[in-house]
Order: C-alpha cells, then sequence, then structure tokens
C-alpha cells in the first residue's frame, strides 16, 4: 500500500523531492523556485490527501539539487514542506525547510502606493510570524500576508 | 557625548535613539535663541517636492534661509522631469551632485528610503505618503518640551484619526521613550491600530481608549487633535454619526490644567472650533513657528555643523 502511494508519482533516480507543499501553493512554489524555466525532468504531483495539509502537492525535480537559500523561499508559501534528496532511487538526505529572515525580490508588495510598485526597486521584506509567515516590506512598513502574496 | 547624526539620512522617527531626539530639541532651542545667520553659508539644500505641501515646504525653505543656505529644487513634480519619465533614483543620483542635502517629499511610500539608498549625500524625509513624516514628530516634542518644560511622565491625549494618521503614530514611538500616559479619543472605526498598543504594552506604558471627550480631559497635559475625513468611512453615514464629536470647543477647556496646551499638525478643517483660538491653551500656530527652528537644528547636526 506504502509503495503504490509513493509511486503516484513516479520514482527519480537522483534529484529532489519537495513533499508536504499546500495544494494550493504549488504554482507559487513553481514560480518561487523558476521551474518553468528549468530543462530537468519534473514531475508535479498535486491534490493528494494529507493529515496535515488536508491537500497536499508534491514536486520532483530529476537531477537538480537546490541551495539551501534558493530553497528555503518556498518556506514563505510552504512552511512545512519536506525536501528529500534522491541519490539512485534511495533517500540520502531529508530536511525541513528553515524560513529566512529577510527576503528580496520574489514577491510583490501589497501596498499599490509601494515605492516598489512604481519604481523598478528590487522588493526587500523583513519575515515576520504573525503566526503565520507574513512580510513586512523595507520600504513602505505594510504586511503582505500569505494570502496577499503575489509571485514577482 | 558625542553625536552620530552627522551625514546620516532622517527617513523614520525610529532613525533616531532618546538620546538623539533630545538632542535635535535642545538644538532646537539655541537656534530659538540665537539666530546664526551664517551657519549655513556655501552650503546648498536640495528641496524635492513631488507633491505640493505649502507648510512644510515653506518651514524648511525658512529655516533654511535664516541660515544663509541656497535652495534648489521645485515645488511640484509638474515643474520637473518626472514629466519626461525620469525615474526618482536617476533624480536623486543627479540632485546629489547638485547638494550637501537633499530634502524630499514624495506621494509613494517608501520612497524616502530609496532615495537615501540611491543618494550619495543625506536625505531628510519630509513626507512620504501615509508613512513617515520625523520632521513633523521631531517639531511636535519640541513644542511639548517647551510648553511643558520636560518630556517625561506627561498624560498625552491623542483626538481623531488614529487609524490613518501617521503624525499620531510616529508621535506615539517618540514618546514612548518618555513614560507617557497615553488616552485615545476616537471613533470605533478609527482606533489606534493594534501594533502600536502591543508596542506600549511591550514597554508597560498605560494607554486608555474613549469613545468620546468627556470630563477625562481635565488631566490631560497635551491634547494632540487631527482631522477625521469623510473619505475614511465606508459608510456615509457612520461619517455623519461622528463628525461632530471630535470638535474642540472653548468652553470644553474650563476644567482643564492650567499647563494644558492643544496641538494640530494643521490644516485644521472643524476639529478645533475657531472660538478656541484665542484661548492661550491652544498652541497649534506657534507650534508651526517650532517647526523652523527644530529643521534648522535637524539640518545643522546632519550636515555636522553644530554639536
Amino acid at each position: 500500500m506504502e509503495k503504490r502511494k509513493q509511486l503516484s508519482v513516479s520514482a527519480i533516480k537522483n534529484g529532489t523531492v519537495i513533499d508536504h507543499i499546500p495544494a494550493k501553493h504549488l504554482f507559487k512554489v513553481i514560480s518561487i523556485l523558476g521551474l518553468e524555466t528549468f530543462d530537468h525532468q519534473i514531475t508535479f504531483g498535486t491534490n493528494f490527501e494529507s493529515h496535515k495539509l488536508g491537500l497536499k502537492a508534491i514536486i520532483k525535480v530529476a537531477d537538480k539539487y537546490f541551495s539551501e537559500d534558493d530553497v528555503n523561499r518556498i518556506a514563505l508559501v510552504a512552511p512545512v514542506a519536506k525536501l528529500n534528496i534522491i541519490k539512485d532511487y534511495e533517500v540520502v538526505e531529508k530536511y525541513a525547510l528553515k524560513v529566512p529572515k529577510e527576503i528580496s525580490g520574489i514577491v510583490k508588495c501589497v501596498n499599490p502606493q509601494c515605492i516598489t510598485n512604481h519604481e523598478k526597486v528590487t522588493t526587500k521584506f523583513v519575515i515576520i510570524m504573525k503566526p503565520e509567515v507574513a512580510l513586512k516590506c523595507h520600504y513602505c512598513e505594510k504586511i503582505t500576508d500569505q494570502e496577499q502574496m503575489e509571485i514577482q | 557625548m558625542t553625536y552620530s547624526m552627522k551625514s546620516r539620512s532622517l527617513v523614520s522617527i525610529n532613525d533616531y535613539s532618546k538620546e538623539e531626539i533630545l538632542h535635535i530639541i535642545q538644538l532646537a532651542a539655541e537656534f530659538e535663541a540665537t539666530p546664526h545667520p551664517g551657519l549655513l553659508d556655501g552650503k546648498v539644500i536640495a528641496t524635492l517636492f513631488y507633491e505640493p505641501s505649502t507648510r512644510t515646504r515653506l518651514s524648511f525653505e525658512s529655516a533654511i534661509n535664516k541660515l544663509g543656505g541656497r535652495i534648489v529644487g521645485f515645488t511640484d513634480s509638474s515643474s520637473s522631469s518626472v514629466t519626461k519619465g525620469e525615474s526618482l533614483k536617476d533624480t536623486i543620483k543627479t540632485v546629489s551632485n547638485y547638494s550637501d542635502l537633499i530634502v524630499i517629499r514624495h506621494p509613494l511610500e517608501g520612497s524616502a528610503l530609496y532615495a537615501s539608498e540611491m543618494a550619495t549625500v543625506p536625505v531628510v524625509n519630509a513626507g512620504d505618503g501615509a508613512n513617515q513624516h520625523p520632521t513633523q514628530t521631531l517639531l511636535d516634542l519640541y513644542s511639548i518640551q517647551k510648553t511643558q518644560g520636560t518630556l517625561e511622565d506627561l498624560n498625552i491625549f491623542l483626538v481623531g484619526d488614529l487609524k490613518y494618521g501617521r503624525t499620531v503614530h510616529s508621535l506615539l514611538m517618540a514618546m514612548s521613550h518618555f513614560n507617557t500616559t497615553f488616552n485615545f479619543i476616537s471613533p470605533k472605526e478609527l482606533q489606534m491600530p493594534e501594533e502600536y498598543k502591543m508596542h506600549l504594552d511591550t514597554l508597560g506604558l498605560k494607554y486608555y481608549e474613549h469613545l468620546d471627550f468627556t470630563d477625562i480631559v481635565s488631566r490631560a497635559d497635551i491634547v494632540y487633535m487631527t482631522r477625521v475625513q469623510r473619505e475614511r468611512f465606508s459608510d456615509p453615514m457612520d461619517y455623519e454619526k461622528v463628525k461632530n464629536v471630535y470638535v474642540l470647543r472653548n468652553h470644553m477647556l474650563q476644567n482643564t490644567k492650567p499647563n494644558m496646551r492643544i496641538l494640530h499638525p494643521l490644516p485644521r478643517v472643524n476639529e478645533i472650533h475657531t472660538d478656541v483660538d484665542q484661548n492661550e491653551k491652544a498652541y497649534y500656530f506657534t507650534q508651526a513657528l517650532n517647526g523652523v527652528y527644530t529643521r534648522q537644528a535637524i539640518i545643522a547636526s546632519i550636515l555636522g555643523l553644530k554639536s
């Protein structure tokens, strides 16, 4: 039974599996990681049942290992996601994400009156927990919460 | 003690420590007592006003002129290169070459901080949209110090729009250094945001919330009035209900403390009845004059001309 569940998204020989992504944020995670520009083999699965998340999504990227900084950025929308490093079909390492303290680019500030929405300024946020992840704009000081996050 | 305001931009009131705030206030008093006509000799200050703000601009320009400085700049964006599509970054980079300090007023929030990151000279924020206006706060503090003889242990009443009013938020942050007791008087729709109350809780400072003026105002040392604006209400009926509740009239001042003074950032509409103007407790016009001395103090300390 366990085996069938694993295979509902096909296995990869080498690469990274990102599990426990809230299904509704799958496409945000894809944008944050910039997967649309990758030429690796990528498999997505979504709307799997999950005890923790209700519905979860999973991403498998063949032959790709992300840097910690890159992958931690997805903690903005998928803070409980888990990473599995696969080598020769085996999980050799498994780790949880760390929410970064600050983040540059990626997300748009929710405040239409913020300078970053009018000039070519790279957005910059301090990450606060209230208690979910939310972003405080370095420039206008307004808070963008998880539901409002729009990936640039 | 040495102060490190030299060459540092002033974007938010939170950029200054308690000691630095006190230093500016002390310097403002010195400028009020003794004019320093040649202090800014040879200095050029840029005043970039991307939106008209007559009071703030004239106050800055008066402060600079009285110290003998020269001014370059524009008074609204229609007379600047913005109309040709120039970015804020490019304007700031260019103006940095022509001036020793830039004063900027801009309708977008965060614009002053961004300008300070792009500029090669210090930047003073003269208001960035609904965000920050630190020189207003410092002149408010100078006015409080002047009228009360101290900033410590005062009872301050903030009245009107406490939700959106940037001046009351910055004043609260600055006064929270001085063991202040706060009383908030506002309609339900415009109450002080949670984050500021949490800040006071963290510091263990007392605050009380009221829906209207009562006899409680007799305990005030400072009553800080702000405008309740019609456009802040989603339902016009709600505005009609409260619009006359937050109007200060002369007869309401009868039992107030002798040292009590009324402040207002101006412009006033109807929230202070004109019958208050003759009362010696009405301080809002002198408050505007204090702005000139405070801005002299800020500019002089940033340029390192006064320590």
